[in-house]
Parts: structure tokens; sequence; C-alpha cells
């Protein structure tokens, strides 16, 4: 794990060794993790990012996360029993979702990874039409202005450009820095410690800093791109590699969800004022497999997967609300018969989706129908006609 | 009525894009004080300002990637690949994002993008400056391709190609940027841009063409006709959607045909032209349809590109071929 004894850092003229960046130091986080509640369900306060919670704030992280969860394991038991193709996961990531899903404004934009479930469930996306890629009847079906959430983007980190030219056309219809909160506007882009090595979101960074962008990059660190740990992406902590890009970063831990908020909300206040760009790393830990064709146990000790369940972002919000008194046992239940009325408006919805018809494959190619693809369209028209006569 | 190069007829279509719609912006490298390599965008940034005119960070993914983020925003991006060679570092932003946006919003998403790419050889430059990429992306379904090959359909299509909801890759034939002028009337109807056009008539051999091997076409079709041999040249112009009525109609005439480009020969731009009018013209050719074109090689060293390049006797060669058939 340690990366020390043959790092690049050493020798003479070129300053200290690197930090033992994936050491023991570091495993939780390291001392640079930005934490307003502990593993432990305990609340803890931060020189710059500490705020204050309602009782109502937090009971609705709480609900939030319930839920969330309850989306995600529907959707994992959907694929089980041969309703979806395959479903990305997203248990443990719910407070890192939650946190930074609720510090949007309506007039804020998401550019979604396929993993954001949380996010698009704070949006107001309904659960169901994220279930259309993964059953295989869309690619996407919600208006991704309805609700300001972007289509889901399965080439990673792709989605971060498009986030900063989406910024840079804010900037041009003068919603930034105005200094009035229901016009100024910002954009969140999302993606995950693998899609930080491409290129995409490398030169995403350098557009954002050039035009010094209203975005947010959010990367929800899950220490896993597929098999691949995140010590195969990167040397240093992901959150330092924004200075060299010239904007802050900041590491946050992304099982705390009262901490993702604050944070996430801060930066998406500076974009909002036209203080530019700022990369939030949040520090979690991908819980379930990469998707629900993969098998972690091929690549990652059970060990460290126990470690995390003790950091729990559901479980440290309801010790915390139960300890204090702000919630109790009518509450939780009645969460939980939200979640199950959530679970069956997914389960009902899901097979009821009806498969597309052939022939709308044509539709959509292009916003001006070409004769050549119409031509195409209706001769596989005639040719589906020419069986259906068959059998009649 | 002025005389105009094709350089100045997209640089005016371009300032009247910019004047009939507030949403249309320009980005890429060296756009902006410089007016782009070829002066193509010369003096929109002095006159539209810098919002509008934007010099990029040298990045082609980024240039195309925050594109599809403004088209999103509502805008019309114009972007600018500075060389055809490099427009790969976009390939996947072009092909997997800007292409299938549209299709995959079911239709609520446009990408009313225009990518203007300076394509084809004969200048003399060195390695990835001379390449004709024109048939990845005619290959790829969501995008439209265009070439122009002349200083007023310059004008013309390029402010078509703006105005289109679907995204245009938008090809100009480099070595003809500042060659032949020709007359503009602004005030003249222009044809539809999904058309391609008749450009010399003639009743023994259909030459077909578009970009910069118009010119060598219509060379070739003046040198035949010394010969007794009557050429009838079509300038493709539209190279995804193809129009191919017009070509239907001159090859049931002529029964012969000849695709010219300087993209390599395998798979490219002739191979499906041809396909085509062997499947609707069976019976009226007279020869196979021959494809004249850049060999399946890379472009070679600027010293030899001219053996590379099909000119006008590799084009009357393959002629002669389809009429001793």
């Amino acid at each position: 794990m340690t990366q020390t004894s043959s790092g690049p850092g050493s020798g003479p003229g070129f300053g200290p060794d690197l930090v033992e960046v994936f050491g023991p130091s570091q495993q939780d986080g390291g001392p640079e993790l930005i934490q307003l509640l502990t593993p432990e369900g305990e609340r803890v306060h931060h020189p710059e990012f500490d705020m204050d919670f309602s009782e109502e704030e937090l009971r609705g992280f709480y609900r939030d996360m319930v839920l969330t969860r309850r989306i995600d394991t529907e959707a994992t038991a959907l694929q089980r029993h041969g309703e979806l193709g395959i479903w990305a996961q997203l248990l443990g990531q719910e407070a890192a979702q939650i946190g930074a899903g609720r510090a949007l404004r309506p007039q804020d934009y998401v550019f979604p990874t396929y993993r954001e479930h949380g996010v698009a469930y704070c949006k107001g996306v309904d659960p169901l039409s994220l279930l259309g890629l993964f059953r295989g009847v869309d690619q996407g079906s919600w208006n991704p202005d309805d609700n300001n959430f972007g289509l889901y983007t399965i080439v990673i980190g792709a989605q971060c450009l498009h986030a900063t030219g989406y910024a840079m056309g804010m900037q041009r219809d003068g919603v930034v820095g105005t200094g009035d909160p229901d016009r100024d506007a910002a954009v969140i882009a999302h993606f995950g410690d693998g899609a930080s090595s491409q290129g995409d979101v490398n030169e995403a960074f350098i557009f954002a800093a050039s035009y010094n962008a209203p975005v947010v990059f959010f990367c929800q660190n899950n220490q896993w791109a597929i098999s691949e740990p995140i010590e195969r992406q990167t040397r240093i902590p992901l959150y330092q590699r924004a200075l060299g890009f010239g904007f802050p970063g900041v590491r946050v831990d992304g099982n705390d969800v009262l901490a993702s908020y604050a944070v996430t909300k801060a930066a998406l206040q500076r974009a909002r004022d036209g203080q530019g760009p700022t990369l939030v790393e949040a520090y979690t830990y991908r819980m379930g497999a990469h998707t629900t064709t993969d098998d972690p146990t091929r690549y990652r000790l059970s060990d460290d997967v126990e470690h995390w369940k003790l950091k729990d972002p559901i479980a440290r919000l309801e010790v915390y609300l139960r300890r204090n008194g702000l919630v109790d046992d009518d509450f939780i239940s009645g969460v939980q018969e939200e979640a199950k009325q959530l679970g069956a408006h997914l389960r009902e919805g899901c097979k009821a989706l009806p498969d597309p018809q052939p022939l709308s494959m044509f539709d959509h190619v292009y916003a001006e129908m070409t004769d050549e693809l119409a031509a195409q369209r209706d001769g596989f028209a005639e040719y589906l006609d020419s069986f259906e006569g068959a059998r009649s | 009525m002025t005389k105009i190069t094709l350089a100045k007829g997209l640089n005016m279509g371009l300032r009247k894009a910019m004047e009939d719609d507030p949403k249309v912006l320009i980005m890429g490298e060296d756009v902006g004080k410089l007016g782009g390599v070829f002066r193509i965008t010369d003096g929109l940034q002095k006159d539209f300002g810098e919002d509008r005119v934007i010099d990029s960070p040298l990045a082609e993914s980024g240039i195309v990637g925050t594109a599809v983020g403004m088209a999103l925003r509502g805008y019309r991006p114009v972007v600018e690949i500075q060389f055809d060679g490099f427009v790969y570092p976009a390939y996947d932003q072009i092909v997997c994002q800007v292409a299938k946006m549209h299709f995959r919003s079911m239709g609520k998403s446009r990408m009313p993008m225009v990518i203007r790419i300076p394509f084809g050889g004969g200048i003399g430059a060195v390695e990835h400056h001379s390449e004709s990429p024109e048939a990845q992306f005619a290959h790829t379904p969501g995008l439209k391709v265009v070439a122009c090959s002349n200083p007023v359909d310059g004008y013309w299509m390029i402010q078509q190609a703006i105005a289109s909801d679907d995204p245009v890759i938008f090809l100009e034939p480099k070595r003809q940027y500042h060659a032949d002028k020709a007359e503009l009337d602004e005030s003249a109807t222009p044809e539809p841009l999904w058309a391609s056009r008749v450009v010399r008539q003639g009743s023994d051999c259909t030459v077909l063409a578009y970009g910069p091997t118009v010119k060598t076409a219509m060379q070739a079709a003046e040198a035949a006709a010394g010969d007794g041999v009557s050429i009838e040249v079509i300038d493709l112009r539209t190279l995804s959607p193809l129009d191919m009525a017009p070509v239907y109609d001159s090859v049931r005439r002529t029964g012969r045909a000849v695709v010219t480009h300087e993209a390599h020969v395998n798979l490219g731009m002739g191979a499906e032209v041809a396909s085509r009018i062997t499947e609707e013209c069976f019976y009226s050719l007279e020869a196979p349809v021959l494809r004249v074109g850049g060999f399946d090689t890379p472009y070679p060293p600027s010293r030899i590109e001219e053996d590379f390049l099909p000119d006008l006797d590799r084009l009357l060669d393959a002629v002669d071929r389809t009429m001793s058939f």
C-alpha cells in the first residue's frame, strides 16, 4: 500500500519525499477530512464549515438517506429477479449524495454519472424513471430541463466538460455573481475516483479554472473503480489536485451527511458568487459491487468492508437523532413505511414499463429527420408488416 | 456584388450568423485576436466580444465537451478544430456525446452545434495537417456532415449549418481558402444545405466530388472535353445525409460514374456512393463505378503529397477505364 520507498519525490533539489498517502495515517481520510458527525454519531465542530441544522433538516436528511437506500436495494432486487439488465449500486454513498443534493437550489444544474440515484431523488426525478436505462427500455427518460438534472453519463468523466460548458453558458446569461439568491446559479459535476484519471475531467478542471466557471466538481471517492483501488488512480489525495489547476479543493467525510451538505453548500455559494470552481472530494466507500454484474470478492478483503460498515452514514445519524431525542420510534417506523411504499412503486412501476416499439429507434436520431433515414425506417416497417401479414 | 475567397465567404457567413442570433458563439484555438490560423474568424472577436468569440485552452475534447454544455444551456456553439488531424482528441465527445444527446434524451435535448474542420491536403504541411476524416463522422448516426467547395457555398452553407438544430461536421477545403475568388450575391436565395448539385453537365460519364476535389473534377471535365468526352460533374456538398437523387438521374443518363475524394479509398465515401449507385442504377450502368482517392497509406510527407492526392490525370485515367470497359 505504501508508496514512499520508490516515490518520485525524493532526491536532491526535488524536495521531500511524498507523504505516505495510502498508509495508516490516511486510512480514515487523514487529518484534513472535514467532519461534523463522527461514525459514532457524535456531533463535532469544524472551524470553517460548521453550521447549525434545524431538527427538521436533520430528520429530513435521515428520511432522504433511508429512501435513497431503498431505491438502491429495490433496484438491486429487481435486477436479481431479471427485471433489470444491470444496476449500479450506491450502497454506502447515501450521505455524500444527499448532502450534495440537498445543498442545491432549484436553479442549480446537475451533471451526474450513472450512480447519482440519491441526487436524482433530491432534484425531484421520479426514481422509477431511473430504471428505464437499466431495464433497457430507454436511455434516460426524464427531461433534463424539468428538474435541472442531466442524463446519466456512462462514458466516465465526459459530463464534467458538459457541466463546465453549461456553467459558461450561465455566465453569459448573467446569472452568476449578481447577489440575488433566487437568480444566481451554479452547476455541480459528479464523478468518481476512477474518472479522475480521465482526460476529460482534467480538461474540465482547466477550462473551469481558465474561465472561472461556476461549477463544483464533486468527486465521490468510493475507493474502487470496479476492481482497481484508488492507489492505481492517484499518488496524492485527490482533493489536492485542485491546487495544481488553480482552484481550491477539500476532502469531506462522504459518509457524514452534515459535512457533505455544509461543504457542498459553501462550494456552490462560491460558484454562484462568481468565485469560480471548487473540487470537493467526498471520501466514502463503495459498500456494494461496482454493478450487479461485478464480484468484489475477487479483488478486495471483507475486512475492509467490515471496517467501513462501522461508518455507515444512516446508522450514525440515527444514533445522533435518537441520543438527542430528535426522533422517536414512530418517526422511524413512519420513514420505514414510506420506504416500503417507494419500494412497491418501483417494483410495480418497473414491471409495467413498456418495451419500446422497434420503429421507435428511428425517432430522435435527428431533430430534422433525413430522407435517407426515413426511407430506411419505412423499408423496415414494410418488412415487419410482411410478417404480420403472414401470420394473419 | 463582391468577389470573395472561400475564407472571406466563411468569415462573412459567420458574421451574419452572429448578427442574426445572439446565441451563436464561436470557440476554438486562436480564433480571437489572431482570427484563427487561417483567419476565418478574423475581426469577429473585436466586433462581438470575448464572451462570444472565445479563445480556448489547447484541448480539443475540452472545446467540444464544453460546447455540448453550452448547447444544453441554449447556445449555438460553432467550434473550430484547428486542423483535421487534431480532431481525434475530441472524437469521443463528438461520437458518444454530440451525436447521441438528442437520441438519448428522446428528443428533449438538442445539439445545435457546428464543428468546423479545415480538411484535405495540398498545402505542403507537416503530418496531421492534411487529413480527410469525413467518413469517420459520416459513419456516425446523429451527426450530419457537409463539405463546401467554393466561396459562395462557404457563405451560405455555414449559415445554414449554424441554423440547423442537429450537430453538423462542417468540412472546409483548406487549400481553397485563399485560392479562387467568386462573385457573391448576398440577396440571392441559397439552395438547401442537404442537396447535391450538378456543377457541369455532360453525357458520357458522371464524376462525383466534394470539397477540394470539385475543382479537380472540373479541370478534368474541361480537359476531357478537348478529347471529345463529355463529363458531368456533381458536387455532393452533403455527405451525411447523402443527396443521391441527382446522382441517380445523372448516372441513368451517362451509364458511368467515378467518385473522387482525397480520403483513403478503403471504406471511404466513394464506397458508399458506389454501392448506392449499384443498388439503384444497376441496369443503367455500362461499367463498374470507380473510385479515385488517396491511397490506403498514412498521409505521406508533403514532398510526395501530389502523388497521393487524386489529380486530374488519375481522374481522367479512371474515366478512360470506364469508357473503355
